[in-house]
């Protein structure tokens, strides 16, 4: 670590794998729900575990992100942070406001929470993955506004740089997409319509900007290679993301309501949006192929190839897998939407944070890499997560083929509820997949915490 | 990558890129807004206030966490965007949307997945009702291919 004020980073990593460890025990709650139904009803009703789920995820990746840029930005910048002070405090406002509306989920029925909390006067609740009270939505906006503050006066008085340019490109977007949350109009279809300008606009947008600044800011890194070099595969990456996504969003507008045109707008531009998706593939590969030298830290190594791979595969196959309209018809609204988030989210997200905590924590903890047990305990971890991970996404797909037949294709379709008594197997085995997932956690945890001798070498 | 692209025009075509493909997608966002009003039922809106109330309790009940409505929410329940078609349509189906709501034993039943006992009155029951029909008519392109959703 070059700079005393990249250190509040850690807080930051600290509270996302918190949050982490939350998401993934909602997570099995939900899939227990999913074949033994009343399973802690009406204590917690699946709709409930949902929010807690969805939300704590994004609210690790957005602290995850946070802190990758409070850890990249002053050594890119070559200067400390603006205000440490403020970062730390915004931490604390974020992650109280946080544990709030989780508890809220919890305590209160959702109306009771919606009505104790103003949701009348500005109604922007009850709506998948917005669910947070209106005050929370505030919260973060502010919580963004200050962050952006702090990390924009740094990067304008220090060095620019072309990952921290990408950086704060795809964080600036990140808060400007996220107002339209507050745009909830009684026309469900305008609803609907300007909802994923949030949802996608997000993941298969700005949200590549910043994954592809902390994956360059690593491989750097790790391997050595010219940052001339690195730069130019980041803006080809980005540039192809946008391009793509940004129209690639009609992919969502075939069946709400909205003109048919999109089906092919929609189509052409999101079938291609894997592309980015290799190209990032092909650049973890081909970094550390190149590597002029041999960084002690193989696990970070090993996350930032992950996420190359797992990121095409579950956003670029799987995400190709369904979004023509022909099949999209069939598939939208399945379980095979359900297996492209699970993969996607973690293959791009999940993963890009967790390289980035796998390469600072030890530099701020004083050590270029951690001991070899516990690296190796770590890289058991990322085998345990991964392969688990693409099991779920198989078994969910299984699942949606099934149910994708016998609810919509075959000449006699089934209710709902009949055929997802049909695919039970499927969850089953989605849930023992989850057990598997939770074990690597919990490797990947430990590996926090393993002594033996260190990698001195700064 | 070859060295007679320099990082700068790739830096340039990054902006031109995105510059023209928002504009491209601010113009098909504008053609949309304009067809909309043909598919959206926006009439029924205006004519029967009940229907926004409606939706104010489809979000205030978090129903999106369980149920879809045209295809997007969570996958644990049923498709409701044509739920009143389903159950028989119009007063019918409006009729046996309200019974089954209001029907959910509050203990859930046993083993199977249960619905939360909402608690809704008369009157919530109605606007709920008119926000699913009027949900149902919105024009999806023919989607979902079953009535079973
Ligand atoms: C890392 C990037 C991505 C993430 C995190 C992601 C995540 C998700 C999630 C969570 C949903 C479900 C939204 C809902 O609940 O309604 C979804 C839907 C969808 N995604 Fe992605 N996605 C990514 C990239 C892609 C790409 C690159 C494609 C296309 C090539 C794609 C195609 C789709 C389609 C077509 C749907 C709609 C499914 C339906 O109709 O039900 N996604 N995505
Ligand atoms: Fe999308």
């Amino acid at each position: 670590m070059q700079y005393q004020s990249q250190a509040v980073a850690k807080p930051y990593f600290i509270a996302a794998l918190g949050l982490f460890v939350a998401q993934v025990l909602f997570g099995l709650i939900m899939g227990l729900q999913y074949v033994v139904g009343d399973f802690l009803f009406p204590h917690i009703p699946f709709n409930v575990a949902r929010m807690v789920h969805t939300n704590a995820l994004i609210v690790w990746l957005l602290m995850g992100f946070m802190g990758a840029t409070y850890y990249l930005v002053p050594e890119e910048s070559e200067r400390e942070l603006h205000s440490p002070k403020l970062a730390l405090a915004l931490f604390w406002i974020f992650l109280v406001a946080a544990a709030l509306t989780v508890v809220g989920y919890l305590a209160v029925p959702y109306a009771t929470l919606a009505q104790i909390t103003g949701n009348d006067l500005l109604p922007t609740m009850g709506r998948e993955f917005l669910e947070q009270p209106t005050i929370t939505k505030i919260g973060i906006v502010v919580v963004a506004l200050g962050f952006l503050y702090n990390i924009t006066l740094t990067v304008l008085k220090g060095r620019k740089t072309a990952i921290s340019s990408v950086l704060l490109i795809g964080l600036w977007g990140l808060a400007l997409f996220f107002l339209f949350s507050f745009y909830n109009p009684h026309n469900l279809v305008k609803d609907k319509f300007y909802w994923w300008f949030v949802v996608h606009l997000w993941v298969e947008g700005v949200w590549e900007l910043i994954l592809a600044a902390i994956l360059g800011f690593v491989l750097i890194r790790i391997t050595g290679v010219d940052r001339e070099v690195i730069d130019k595969w980041i803006y080809v990456i980005i540039t192809l993301a946008l391009v793509t996504g940004i129209i690639g969003t009609g992919h969502h507008f075939y069946w709400i309501g909205t003109p048919e045109f999109w089906q092919l707008w929609g189509g052409v531009f999101s079938a291609l949006e894997p592309i980015p998706f290799f190209a990032m593939t092909l650049f973890a590969f081909n970094m550390v192929n190149r590597r002029r030298r041999e960084h002690p830290n193989r696990a970070a190594t090993l996350w930032a190839l992950g996420t190359g791979v797992m990121a095409f595969l579950g956003a670029g196959v799987w995400g190709f897998l369904h979004t023509l309209a022909p099949v999209n018809y069939y598939t939208h609204g399945t379980q095979i939407t359900a297996a492209h988030g699970h993969m996607a989210f973690y293959g791009a997200y999940v993963m890009v944070v967790l390289t980035i905590i796998s390469y600072a924590m030890p530099q701020m903890r004083g050590r270029a890499a951690n001991s070899n047990a516990s690296l190796v305990v770590e890289m058991w971890g990322f085998w345990l997560m991964t392969v688990a991970m693409v099991f779920i996404t198989l078994f969910l797909t299984g699942a949606g083929i099934l149910q994708v037949w016998l609810q919509r294709v075959s000449a006699t379709p089934s209710p709902f509820m009949v055929v997802q008594e049909q695919v039970a197997l499927f969850y089953w085995m989605r849930e023992w997949s989850g057990v598997v997932f939770l074990l690597g956690l919990i490797a990947y945890l430990a590996s926090f915490f393993v002594k033996g001798r260190e990698n001195a070498v700064a | 990558m070859s060295t007679s692209f320099s990082t700068s025009s790739a830096r340039n075509v990054f902006y031109g890129g995105t510059a023209f493909f928002v504009l491209l997608f601010a113009a098909l966002v504008f053609q949309s807004e304009s067809e909309t009003p043909k598919r959206d039922r926006r009439e029924m809106l205006a004519a029967n206030p009940q229907i926004a109330a409606g939706k104010r309790i489809w979000e205030d009940n978090n129903c999106i966490g369980c149920h879809s409505l045209l295809g997007e929410g969570a996958y644990f329940a049923p498709e409701l965007g044509n739920v009143v078609d389903r159950f028989g349509g119009g007063e019918e189906g409006k009729a046996a949307v309200k019974a089954f709501i209001q029907s959910r034993p509050p203990e859930g039943i046993s083993d199977r997945r249960s619905m939360p006992q909402f608690n809704l009155g008369e009157r919530q029951l109605n606007e709920i009702a008119d926000f699913l029909e009027y949900a149902s008519k919105i024009d999806t392109a023919k989607w979902p291919p079953s009535i079973q959703g």
